[in-house]
């Protein structure tokens, strides 16, 4: 029998991987990959949520949708960033994306 | 005729903008519009008062139009409501008329005296727009619509005396007058919002209904005190009087306009239409009685000393003002508003008849005229008739008004303004006579010939002449049905006669005028070493009591001190508060900025920290499991 707990820990163990992903990785292209990850784990946490709680409505679902639609957008506007970065810095390392330091 | 009362301001009003827009640049159709405009202001003033007089309106039963022009419902009645109305009993009547015929002399006179002026045209203008807005003044039916127009008649006063802008000190006056009356007016406005707070209207009669039942007297004699410090500057009563010697600066139509009709009659009136506010506090009755008596005192002694013709006059007018203000003040509204008409036909013969000398020599100094009787008979006529009657010589207009005045005061038991009334009424006949007799007799001190003015100049003084003669009839004690039976407040009574009053008056008006032939006709005695003689007294008074030199004292010493202090305080004080402000940010900001790291995943951690501590923080009260 699955219950809400093992969704529960799936997304935490997801949202820790994209976490790790985002903060650890120096590609760019992998930090993004790791929002996706975190978003997803979100979206699994939106959906069991919906279907353990209140099993009546779609709200999480609506909600989960919300996110993967915004996801797209982030996704789409971080490549631009990537590309932009790539063609400044010859780099996709985040690292070397320090216009904004002191 | 009553219905059509709005035509009367409205005439003059359509003259300004068409002489401005449509015929400036033809200057005698331009007069002709303004002319036109007004005369059939005064045929309908006419009908008015005839209507008025005949269809038995009374000042208790006024016949009243208005529209409202912005009203705001509120829950109980009116929230706010501002009408524009006309308010016609007497009062009303008698002032369209004095104002509408006056306006049209002078702008009859203006035609020969403004011949071959640059500004001919625009001077037609403005006077059509000043005497509309005085008589907007006059039919108005509330506070606001008269305090409208009461402004008007400050910007149209300022345009006037600054008629000769390019001559600095007439930019001066006009400045000065406005900002004089500003100062009063401020106190007019602060004074009706008063009363708009305190009863919840602007309407005349609406106040007259309910003053008389307010309650808290402190607060309505405050808002009555304010009121009155709108004509203290309107109709320059000391100490806000400065601007008017110097509105002489303007051209002589306009001072006769300015000082008979229009303006400082504004004041005079205003304290007539809302008297009832006046009436019932009689410690603001006091303050005007005795504003108004030293006032007159003060100018008349002014009066004495002056040189310049048009400032001898000026300083008549402020004294004669003084007069119908005291009258307000000890009771008697009809004497002030009678005093009020009659003056102002023989003041603006006075100021027309001077303006006519002036025209003929170019000069204002009366110690640089004389012999001008021979010269210029009919001016001189007109002139000795207008003084004669501003003396209070019987029969004259001014004998009847000026007794009234006397006699208000004496009967009310105001018996130290009756002497002092006395005093001015001795004062007022030697100065206009001193006039007299160095202007118009006796040698030409400065080798200055006269010469008749054209007829336009000297029909307005002819009629004005009749005016002064006949206009105190109607309101002489003998006629049955006069003045006081239209005018009045509260019950209409018929003056009886005070012979001893009378008898006085007349006795120090000849008085006066024997010793100004004794000083000046006969020079008995040297003028020039009496003034010698009292020479700090007289330098005093020349110096006209030296207000002008006390306000800019004050001026350059305290509002300019002040202001410096304020500078200093501004720059020292709060510019430092915020200058430091200022570098603390800017300084801080420097050392917090190595918190950037420009580190990507340094950003991403403090931010998924403060996410974590924030849930923890907001999860506290639940943590220890789902229920």
């Amino acid at each position: 029998m699955i219950t809400l707990s093992h969704y529960l820990a799936l997304a935490g163990l997801l949202f820790v991987v994209g976490l790790f992903g985002a903060l650890a990785k120096r590609n760019a292209v992998a930090v993004l990959m790791g929002i996706e990850l975190m978003l997803n784990a979100v979206n699994i946490n939106l959906v069991a949520f919906n279907r353990f709680m209140n099993p009546g409505e779609v709200t999480g679902q609506v909600f989960a949708l919300f996110v993967i639609v915004v996801a797209a957008a982030e996704v789409a506007v971080g490549l631009a960033i990537v590309i932009n970065l790539y063609r400044r810095r010859l780099a996709t390392d985040v690292e070397e994306a320090d216009w904004l330091k002191w | 005729m009553m219905e059509y009362a709005w035509l009367v301001p409205l005439f003059p009003a359509l003259a300004f903008p068409v002489i401005v827009f449509v015929t400036r640049r033809l200057r005698l159709l331009s007069a002709l519009v303004g002319i036109a405009a007004i005369a059939a202001s005064f045929v309908v003033s006419v009908g008015i008062l005839v209507e008025v007089l005949q269809a038995g309106v009374t000042m208790e039963q006024p016949v009243e139009k208005a529209l409202n022009w912005l009203a705001i419902p509120g829950p109980e009645g009116w929230l706010l409501k501002i009408e524009a109305g006309i308010l016609l009993d007497p009062l009303t009547a008698v002032m369209l008329v004095v104002v509408t015929l006056v306006a049209l002399l002078v702008e009859i006179y203006s035609v020969g005296y403004m011949h071959g002026d640059p500004g001919f045209s625009v001077f037609f203008s403005y006077l059509s727009l000043f005497s509309a807005s005085m008589l907007g003044l006059v039919v108005a039916n509330n506070f606001f619509m008269m305090f409208f127009f009461w402004e008007l008649v400050g910007l149209c006063s300022y345009l006037l005396i600054g008629f000769y802008f390019h001559k600095p000190e007439a930019a001066r006056a006009s400045l000065k007058a406005f900002v004089t009356n500003r100062v009063a007016d401020f106190g007019f406005m602060l004074g009706f919002f008063f009363l708009f707070l305190m009863f919840g209207t602007f309407n005349f009669r609406e106040l007259a209904e309910a003053v008389p039942h307010a309650e808290n007297l402190g607060l309505l004699a405050l808002a009555a005190a304010l009121v009155f410090i709108g004509p203290i500057g309107k109709s320059a009563q000391f100490p806000l009087h400065v601007w008017l010697p110097d509105a002489m600066e303007g051209p002589t139509p306009v001072s006769a306009l300015i000082h008979a009709a229009t303006m400082v009659a504004a004041g005079v009136y205003l304290l007539a239409r809302a008297f009832v506010l006046f009436a019932g506090l009689p410690s603001v009755m006091l303050i005007i009685a005795y504003v108004g008596g030293f006032t007159a005192l003060f100018a008349a002694t002014i009066g004495v000393v002056q040189r310049d013709i048009k400032r001898i006059l000026a300083y008549s007018t402020i004294s004669q003002l003084g007069y119908m203000v005291m009258a307000m003040g000890v009771g008697s509204m009809t004497a002030g508003m009678f005093h009020l008409t009659t003056h102002a036909f023989f003041k603006a013969l006075l100021f027309l008849g001077a303006g006519s000398v002036i025209h003929a020599l170019n000069e204002q100094d009366i110690f640089r005229m004389g012999g001008l009787a021979r010269d210029m008979k009919i001016t001189a006529g007109t002139f000795i008739i207008g003084a004669l009657a501003l003396a209070g010589i019987p029969p004259l207009a001014g004998f009847w008004s000026k007794d009234e005045i006397l006699l208000a005061a004496y009967s009310h038991g105001y018996t130290g303004l009756y002497l002092l009334g006395t005093v001015v009424a001795f004062l007022t006949a030697f100065y206009m006579f001193r006039l007299i007799f160095v202007a118009f007799f006796g040698p030409r001190r400065a080798g200055l010939h006269g010469h008749e003015s054209p007829w336009t100049m000297t029909v307005p003084l002819l009629v004005l002449a009749v005016l002064s003669v006949v206009s105190g009839f109607m309101g002489a004690p003998f006629v049955a049905h006069g003045f006081s039976s239209w005018v009045y407040f509260g019950e209409p009574h018929h003056v009886e006669p005070n012979y001893v009053v009378m008898f006085t008056s007349t006795a120090v008006a000849i008085l006066g005028i024997y010793l100004a032939w004794f000083i000046y006709g006969r020079e008995a005695v040297s003028h020039e070493a009496l003034s010698r003689r009292w020479q700090g007294v007289y330098r005093l008074v020349y110096n006209k009591y030296y207000v002008d030199e006390a306000y800019l004292w004050f001026f350059r010493r305290v509002v300019l001190g002040l202001a410096e202090a304020f500078n200093w305080h501004d720059r020292n004080v709060v510019d430092r508060i915020f200058d430091g402000v200022g570098d603390l940010v800017r300084w801080s900001g420097r050392r917090l900025r190595y918190l950037q790291t420009g580190h990507l995943p340094v950003y991403g951690l403090v931010l998924f920290a403060a996410v974590v501590v924030l849930v923890i923080w907001a999860a506290a009260p639940v943590i220890g499991g789902i229920r």
